[in-house]
């Protein structure tokens, strides 16, 4: 459960409404969140949100696009194994990403992220994420049955 | 946090006895203040890390502990070397992350007409931030070398002198790494980033010593009031992230294999003999080696700079100290030696007067401790105690921990009204990312000076000299 120290501290609507995705407040780090009526559309958001903690997603253009693959003994580590292959790629491709796809097959994941190299001057990369981390991780079903996914990330 | 958390056990040290999971107390070294301020969080992650198996005596937290994950940052906890376990939570994603200080031959007055010179060109000079390359490209080869000889392996580069190595922690060359458990995708992310400096809290900053403390062992370190020093802050880079990345999930998925109960998967951990736990350890050490590697090639970057800006080329390496590792080291424990696996997590060792481990000229003062804070804050230089042994294994603080989250630091600080208003004060930023500035705010972070007293207070480590900014280079 979300501890009482977490809050969201920023969140972003879709056009039809509802929030999509935002950042937890953690002491020393931040922490990722996507929702969706899929937990696939939980997951490209949080992407969307991991985007947000290095650049304004809007100042990364989806040019070239990356698949990651991913297979984990349960749902929250496949999150974990999602964010955790984002930035793998963020940091040896030194790109940026910032629209996502996902498809799950039972705890395996096919995912497609688009984005383009990092631009210094243009996207002004605040900091890098070293890893995602297993706290806070949580993959549910919320009241509204809209699916949330979120976890604490290392900066 | 309530106090009544707590009992109080002497000049800044709190305990709580062991309950429900936990095999030992929670000690924290802390004033009232401190504690009052610190997070409920780490009250509950050092109970958490007090439940592990092997644990021996207690779950420490240091004066400027905070929430982590698994671990609280700021944490020492030590392992029995036959029940024990090795958790990758315990060190963290940025192996090895550590601060080293280069003594100048200057003052603050011959370098003021140069600041401006030398911090462009130091800013020219190391890469910073996000998706930035170092200049040397590694092949295999050249990765397994570095990853086994460390900052030796940079020496025997040309990248600094063998006069560094007894300077840092285990001679520069962290033992036992075994680069074969280092994976390729650890490997891919380190191909280029050696000498590169990363983002965040990392730092490289021209400092002054603005006072002594106390004067015998300033003497002793070679450190004078006036003086220009040179502090860098950084760790072991994609390598080392992708490392924590990678075992930490081997170890939560196979915890329950090993009988192991997690209260946090973050606190994931294998015993100290199996496969699991042997390979991490290699490769742990490895990254050690990479961290150190990389801190050596930038002070090499430093000294090239000052030699062309200053003409002054003897930057002396007074320490290097990692914050986030853990090492096989001999203790006392009731009376008996004991060889114990000592995970410091955001936590700096300190060895005290004495210590064999010590290089010559340092063991009849105590190993130094560095204590950093950046851009508008102080850093501290301090001494390891002998009695610091008994109280922690030898640890002590590493820096001043954040108060503010970096979206409170957003909403209050913008990057360029604050590289302006530092400007004014005399101190210079140079950062690719006004934002990342923002973020790293000193209002940001808490007063290092209290963290600092309370671990003298505490008899963790014993004041030597306050430094404080005059130019720094941010990722």
């Amino acid at each position: 459960m979300l501890g009482d120290s977490v809050q969201r501290t920023t969140h972003h609507s879709a056009p039809e409404g509802g929030t999509r995705w935002g950042h937890l407040r953690h002491g020393s780090d931040i922490g990722v969140w996507g929702r969706g009526r899929t937990k696939e559309e939980a997951f490209e958001q949080a992407g969307v949100a991991l985007c947000a903690v290095v650049t304004e997603p809007e100042r990364v253009a989806p040019r070239e696009a990356v698949e990651v693959r991913c297979e984990a003994p349960d749902e929250e580590l496949l999150f974990a194994d999602w964010l955790n292959a984002l930035i793998y790629e963020m940091s040896a491709r030194r790109m940026l990403f910032s629209r996502f796809q996902v498809r799950l097959e039972g705890n395996r994941l096919e995912g497609r992220a688009w984005g383009e190299p990092v631009e210094v001057a243009r996207h002004e990369p605040a900091v890098e994420v070293k890893a995602a981390t297993l706290t806070e991780l949580e993959v549910r079903r919320e009241p509204d049955g809209q699916w949330r996914a979120q976890c604490v990330v290392d900066v | 946090m309530e106090l009544s958390r707590v009992s109080g056990h002497g000049p800044s040290e709190w305990w709580i006895e062991p309950h429900g999971e936990m095999r030992v107390p929670v000690v924290v070294y802390a004033t009232e203040s401190l504690v009052r301020e610190m997070d409920e969080k780490v009250l509950e992650q050092a109970c958490n890390v007090a439940s592990l198996p092997g644990i021996v005596k207690a779950a420490y937290a240091m004066p400027d502990a905070h929430w982590g994950y698994g671990f609280p940052i700021g944490g020492v906890a030590a392992f029995d070397e036959e029940e024990g376990v090795i958790s990758a939570g315990g060190v963290g994603f940025d192996i090895s992350c550590g601060v080293r200080l280069l003594e100048t031959p200057l003052t603050r007055e011959q370098l003021e007409p140069l600041k401006e010179l030398l911090a462009n060109a130091l800013y020219h000079a190391v890469p910073v931030g996000v998706g930035s390359r170092g200049r040397l490209h590694l092949d295999e080869a050249g990765l397994d070398a570095m990853l086994a000889g460390g900052a030796r392996w940079a020496v025997e580069r040309g990248f600094g002198t063998a006069a560094d190595l007894p300077r840092i922690e285990e001679g520069g060359c962290m033992a036992g790494a075994r680069p074969e458990y280092v994976s390729m995708r650890a490997r891919q992310r380190q191909a280029d980033e050696m000498g590169t400096l990363g983002s965040g809290n990392h730092y490289l900053e021209v400092q002054h010593v603005v006072h002594v403390e106390d004067a015998a062992l300033a003497e002793a370190y070679g450190l004078r009031e006036g003086q220009v020093v040179v502090s860098i802050h950084c760790g072991s880079r994609g390598l080392g992230h992708q490392i924590g990345t990678e075992y930490l999930r081997e170890m939560a998925v196979e915890a329950a294999k090993h009988g192991i109960h997690l209260p946090d998967r973050e606190l994931a951990c294998a015993p100290i003999r199996s496969r699991v736990g042997q390979e991490y350890l290699g490769a742990m050490r490895a990254g050690i080696n990479c961290a150190l590697a990389n801190r050596q090639i930038i002070t090499h970057l430093v000294r090239e700079v000052f030699e062309r800006v200053t003409g002054v080329r003897e930057l002396r390496l007074l320490f290097d100290v990692s914050h986030n590792t853990c090492k096989e080291e001999e203790h006392e424990v009731d009376g008996r030696r004991r060889r114990l696996f000592v995970h410091r997590k955001g936590a700096t060792r300190a060895f005290g007067p004495g210590h064999p481990d010590l290089p010559a000229e340092l063991r009849a003062v105590g190993q130094p401790v560095l204590i950093g804070g950046s851009m508008g804050t102080a850093s501290y230089v301090l001494a390891g105690t002998r009695e610091s042994e008994a109280r922690a294994f030898s640890s002590s603080a590493h820096g001043a921990g954040r108060c503010k989250s970096r979206h409170e630091a957003l909403r209050e600080w913008r990057g360029r009204e604050l590289v302006e208003s530092l400007r004014r004060q005399g101190i210079l930023i140079r950062s690719p990312s006004l934002r990342g500035v923002a973020e790293e705010a000193p209002g940001a972070y808490k007063d290092v000076v209290e963290v600092v007293d309370a671990a003298e207070e505490a008899g963790l480590s014993h004041k030597v000299a306050r430094l404080e900014p005059l130019a720094c280079i941010k990722g």
